[in-house]
């Protein structure tokens, strides 16, 4: 039968998704003494290290998917506007970070942002501030890379759907005497929610289970979920306590998933099956 | 400086009006770009210190590395896991894309829905649970179980581009070579491989590029003489900063700018056809 065809695909993915997972799962009802134990879930009710982690977390996805707003919204916009002969050199500004290993950008920022770095340096030759600034390996220097990092993910979405936008609707609404700030508001910016949904979307679900960005801009100072997972299995070898966490970073993933596809019904969007 | 005046879009708006927008986007564009690429200026320093511009140039970085047994050994490791992931994940793929999209099964969506969670679960829980599992069958720091873990990983972008290209492609010449006979695989080769062998084509670097750039998976599951590049550069750049980072960094982007540079070709080669 033809469905035959995914079979391979199909074991790959029991194989490294489903099965791991289900062991987590089950790990995190386990307890040093090997018996069923709800402690690790209690713990991250409980202790305020746990609540600091999920809020850091939150924090940083959140303020992530802001900046990338802010600053990728305009972007699309003028890469929409392009005549398509240009468009495509202009791309590869967003193309070529996005192809570049993240581990590269991160050790780039890395440098940009140490405190003898160009950054400082050259801010401080045109008198920008005196002394130089700290501006990694905290909180400043985890957003400034996430943002880097991300906003591909929230541009290329973005500009499709800008793309899609019938050209006519802004013509017509300038006829009908709107004034080019009225047309923006009024017509292509609605039309273009759905792919800023889709985007953010991404964004944010991407950064909740970041690890490689926070764990060297953040210098240890920036705690999010996945840096504590690893945290954990290091130094303590707790696996109970860091599959708990696991748990809960998948499921509150699945959950801004799903509660944002109810609102927003774009899932054909995002999973690209009609 | 008239070009200033001409209307930009279909509303009234001028180019002079939004010059706010092309600086704004100019400077984001840069910001893009040039942490990307400002590792290359950098991996020519004679210094061990990370400045810029550096005050005298050398190789010196370059024969560190070219040197090093221990980076030697994981380039070639990284570039055969690379290799064997795409040789894996290309043909897996594309046979599932092709088997959900054309049976219009039922159950078809389904199972889409469920290749694509590798791209969804955050890649630490992947990490974590095949740590676990493989330690329990003891593959960890194996090819084969990283090539395992990295095909999963690219299993749904194969199945993304391939399944667009179907998308695209018009089913009826299939179904025209099966009525005169031909068997299904022999169609599948001879009719439709040919016309979506470009997003084939694109799908394959997409899948050596993930596995090349994956750093949370091989953390944890390579190591000894099977540890990959991202692993020792991770492990550098949380440590100390090793200016031999920034020769290994020049190498991986240009080997993403190429194969970027080919999926453009590609793609531009698949328009010209149409």
């Amino acid at each position: 039968m033809l469905l035959g065809f995914s079979i391979p695909a199909i074991l790959v993915v029991i194989a490294i998704i489903l099965i791991p997972i289900g062991w987590l799962f089950y790990l995190s009802f386990i307890g040093n003494d090997g018996q069923f134990t709800m402690e690790h879930y209690q713990k991250m009710v409980e202790y305020k290290s746990y609540k600091r982690v999920f809020f850091t977390t939150f924090q940083v996805s959140l303020f992530t998917t802001i900046i990338c707003i802010l600053i990728g919204y305009p972007l699309a916009y003028f890469l929409a506007s392009l005549p398509p002969r240009v468009a495509g050199f202009f791309m590869l500004a967003v193309l070529l970070p996005f192809w570049t290993s993240l581990l590269v950008r991160t050790y780039a920022w890395l440098v940009l942002l140490q405190k003898k770095g160009i950054l400082n340096e050259f801010a401080m030759n045109i008198g920008l501030w005196d002394t130089p600034l700290k501006l990694v390996h905290n909180m400043t220097g985890t957003l400034i890379g996430m943002a880097h990092i991300m906003l591909p993910f929230l541009v290329l979405p973005l500009l499709g759907s800008m793309k899609k936008i019938d050209k006519d609707l802004m013509h017509a609404a300038a006829n009908v005497g709107a004034s080019p700030s009225k047309a923006f508001w009024t017509v292509f910016f609605p039309l273009s929610i759905s792919g800023l949904v889709a985007g953010s979307l991404i964004v944010f679900v991407l950064c909740l289970g970041f690890y490689v960005t926070p764990a060297v801009l953040g210098g240890g100072r920036v705690v999010m979920v996945s840096t504590q997972i690893t945290a954990i299995l290091e130094n303590q070898f707790n696996w109970g306590a860091a599959s708990a966490l696991g748990v809960v970073l998948l499921i509150s993933t699945l959950l801004v998933l799903y509660i944002s596809s109810k609102i927003f019904k774009f899932d054909n969007a995002l999973f690209g099956k009609k | 400086m008239s070009w200033l005046k001409k209307a930009a879009s279909d509303t009234q708006i001028t180019h002079g009006n939004r010059i706010w927008l092309y600086v704004f986007a100019a400077i984001v564009m840069i910001l893009l770009v040039v942490p990307t690429l400002i590792v290359i200026p950098m991996s020519f320093s004679d210094s061990q210190y990370l400045e810029f511009p550096p005050s005298k140039w050398s190789l010196r970085w370059y024969h560190e590395y070219l040197d090093s047994p221990k980076w030697m050994r994981a380039t070639v490791k990284s570039l055969q896991i690379g290799t064997l992931t795409m040789l894996v994940a290309t043909p897996i793929g594309v046979a599932a894309a092709y088997a959900l999209f054309v049976s219009g099964h039922k159950a078809a969506r389904l199972i889409f829905m469920f290749l694509i969670t590798p791209m969804i679960v955050p890649v630490i829980l992947i990490a974590i649970g095949a740590f676990y599992v493989f330690g329990q069958i003891g593959i960890n720091n194996t090819v084969f179980g990283i090539v395992l873990a990295h095909t999963a990983l690219a299993i749904p972008l194969v199945m993304i581009v391939t399944t667009s290209a179907l998308r695209n492609y018009d089913l009826n010449q299939e179904r025209v070579a099966r009525s005169l006979g031909a068997p299904r695989i022999k169609a599948f080769f001879l009719i439709t491989l040919p016309q979506i062998k470009f997003s084939v084509m694109t799908s394959a670097l997409l899948a050596f590029l993930t596995s090349f750039d994956e750093v949370i998976i091989s953390i944890f599951i390579s190591g000894g003489v099977n540890a990959t590049i991202t692993k020792h550069m991770f492990s550098a750049l949380r440590d100390y900063i090793d200016p031999t980072i920034a020769a290994i960094s020049t190498i991986l982007v240009i080997v993403s700018t190429v194969l970027l540079l080919t999926t453009q070709y590609i793609s531009s080669r698949e328009k010209k056809k149409k």
